[in-house]
């Protein structure tokens, strides 16, 4: 029995160890999205709370937590209430994969890549919902939206995710990023990062496919009747998949924890900081699109993510296929 | 669709020259400033909080003319008046509702004596209506306290009159 709880005890600090610094990155990041987002436009952005405004989100958040949680009367309580805790959980639990350096990783399983997939693909029940137990028009319309354009964007993220996958030979994602030491697959894949970055944008509901709470007409979607803590969750939940997507990206296609070239002072860098400089430099250009581009109508995206980012990244599945195939380079696993 | 537009959609190239241009405008100098902790310039012609102005010696500017309630667009001042001793004519109340006041300046142009003027304060939200009907002793009190940037700016702004 004891033995058992200090198994248990050992887990925790291992949770714990992961799951901290990612919510104080989150608070991070949306400073730093906000940042930038003025900088843009020429306003300041926060700058008030903490050195350069670094605090504003922590304000907004004790904010938040002592704000009226209002639960309207027509509302299906449970559900309304499970939505965010779903999209918030589902966000941080995908981060157990994710490797920091070789053996900075929670949990080192076998089909990490498969793993991360699906649990960023069960996001979406979260804001259905949010949407639906709502029992409003603008948060059911905005549900609608975002469930139809998440699938829609993540059937092309699968392929390209194949893509990746047939140049390595392996799904775990330790493996994906230490095949990845002589030529990070950006440069072969190049197109395929394209598509994969702005599926991304996509999934994570950012501009310019910010459909599902677009406020000029959903004023604000799925979120429109949260309110206090509940809706501090469901825009934590928000940034923390958007930075999932970053660390996604940055294994796929740069090259995970290595460094840029293998030489003599950029391989001192400990690994985890050239990890975080990657996520980093993926969500600024995130940060940095929200600001130029204009919102998609709804049927241009649809016909984005079918007619145009599902035949590409087929097209490019078959040549990728085909080159490793003729070129005899196609890896030989253990399987 | 023509060609160049196919191979500008295709390869992204208005997009990557809207990026180009985001990260040359973020390190630009930002327009606005950071409003309690600075102030940006103001025109001496500023309409702002009214303010009841006196002569050096200390006697007030008001003759009781009603001119400015007159031509109060907004009918926001009230004046009454009496004869003081010496025999001039000078107000017993002057209220000014700044609730009602549209800050068109008709008041401070209508003047003869320069009394009633509005000065280049803008910040005097108050946490109660009340508090916004001025009284004669509010705005004598507005005038003792704004009166060496009044006299500036009624200088500066003659030659333009």
């Amino acid at each position: 029995m004891l033995e058992y709880f200090e198994i248990l005890g050992q887990e925790v600090y291992k949770v714990l160890f992961l799951l901290v610094p990612i919510l104080v990155s989150v608070a991070m990041i949306v400073w730093l999205d906000r940042r930038v987002w003025g900088l843009v436009q020429k306003r300041r952005g926060p700058n008030v709370v903490g050195p350069f405004g670094l605090f504003q989100t922590l304000a907004d958040a004790l904010k938040y937590i002592f704000k009226e949680i209002i639960i309207p009367a027509s509302a299906n309580k449970v559900v309304f209430i499970l939505a965010p805790i779903i999209t918030m959980t589902l966000a941080l639990v995908a981060w157990a994969v994710i490797p920091m350096s070789e053996d900075l990783v929670l949990s080192d399983i076998n089909v990490g890549i498969l793993y991360l997939f699906a649990v960023s693909s069960l996001g979406v029940y979260g804001i259905i919902m949010g949407g639906w137990a709502s029992n409003s028009k603008y948060p059911f319309l905005g549900a609608i939206r975002s469930a139809a354009q998440m699938v829609s964007y993540e059937v092309s993220i699968g392929i390209i995710i194949i893509n990746v996958l047939l140049c390595v030979g392996s799904l775990n994602l330790k493996d994906i990023v230490l095949a990845q030491k002589d030529l990070w697959y950006v440069i072969p894949l190049f197109p395929m990062f394209v598509v994969f970055f702005i599926s991304a944008l996509a999934e994570t509901n950012r501009p310019p496919f910010d459909l599902p709470e677009a406020e000029a007409e959903l004023v604000a979607g799925y979120q429109t009747e949260y309110s206090g803590m509940m809706y501090a969750m469901f825009w934590l939940g928000e940034y923390a998949n958007i930075l999932l997507m970053c660390a996604m990206g940055s294994i796929l296609f740069l090259g995970g924890w290595l460094p840029i070239i293998d030489i003599y002072p950029l391989n001192l860098v400990p690994a985890p900081i050239w990890m975080i400089l990657k996520i980093l430099f993926l969500f600024f250009l995130f940060a940095l699109i929200k600001a130029i581009v204009p919102r998609y109508r709804y049927d241009q995206l649809m016909r984005l993510g079918w007619k145009i980012f599902l035949p590409f990244s087929l097209i490019y599945l078959v040549l990728t296929a085909s080159f490793l195939f003729y070129f005899d380079k196609l890896p030989k696993g253990n399987f | 669709m023509n060609l160049s537009r196919i191979f500008k959609t295709i390869f992204l190239v208005e997009f990557i020259l809207g990026l180009y241009l985001a990260i040359k405008e973020l390190f630009k100098k930002s327009k606005t400033i950071n409003y309690p902790f600075e102030k940006g310039p103001i025109s001496p012609r500023m309409r702002g909080e009214h303010a009841l102005r006196r002569y050096p010696s200390g006697e007030e500017r008001c003759i009781a003319c009603k001119l400015c309630e007159a031509v109060c667009p907004a009918q926001a001042i009230t004046i009454e008046s009496t004869e003081r001793a010496d025999g001039s004519r000078k107000t017993t109340r002057y209220d000014i509702d700044m609730l009602k006041c549209i800050y068109c300046g008709l008041c401070q142009e209508s003047c003869p004596v320069d009394a009633i003027v509005q000065g280049p304060n803008f910040e005097f939200a108050t946490e109660t209506r009340e508090e916004l009907y001025y009284n004669k002793e509010k705005l004598l009190e507005n005038g003792d306290r704004w009166e060496s940037v009044l006299a500036k700016n009624i200088k500066l702004d003659k030659p333009y009159r």
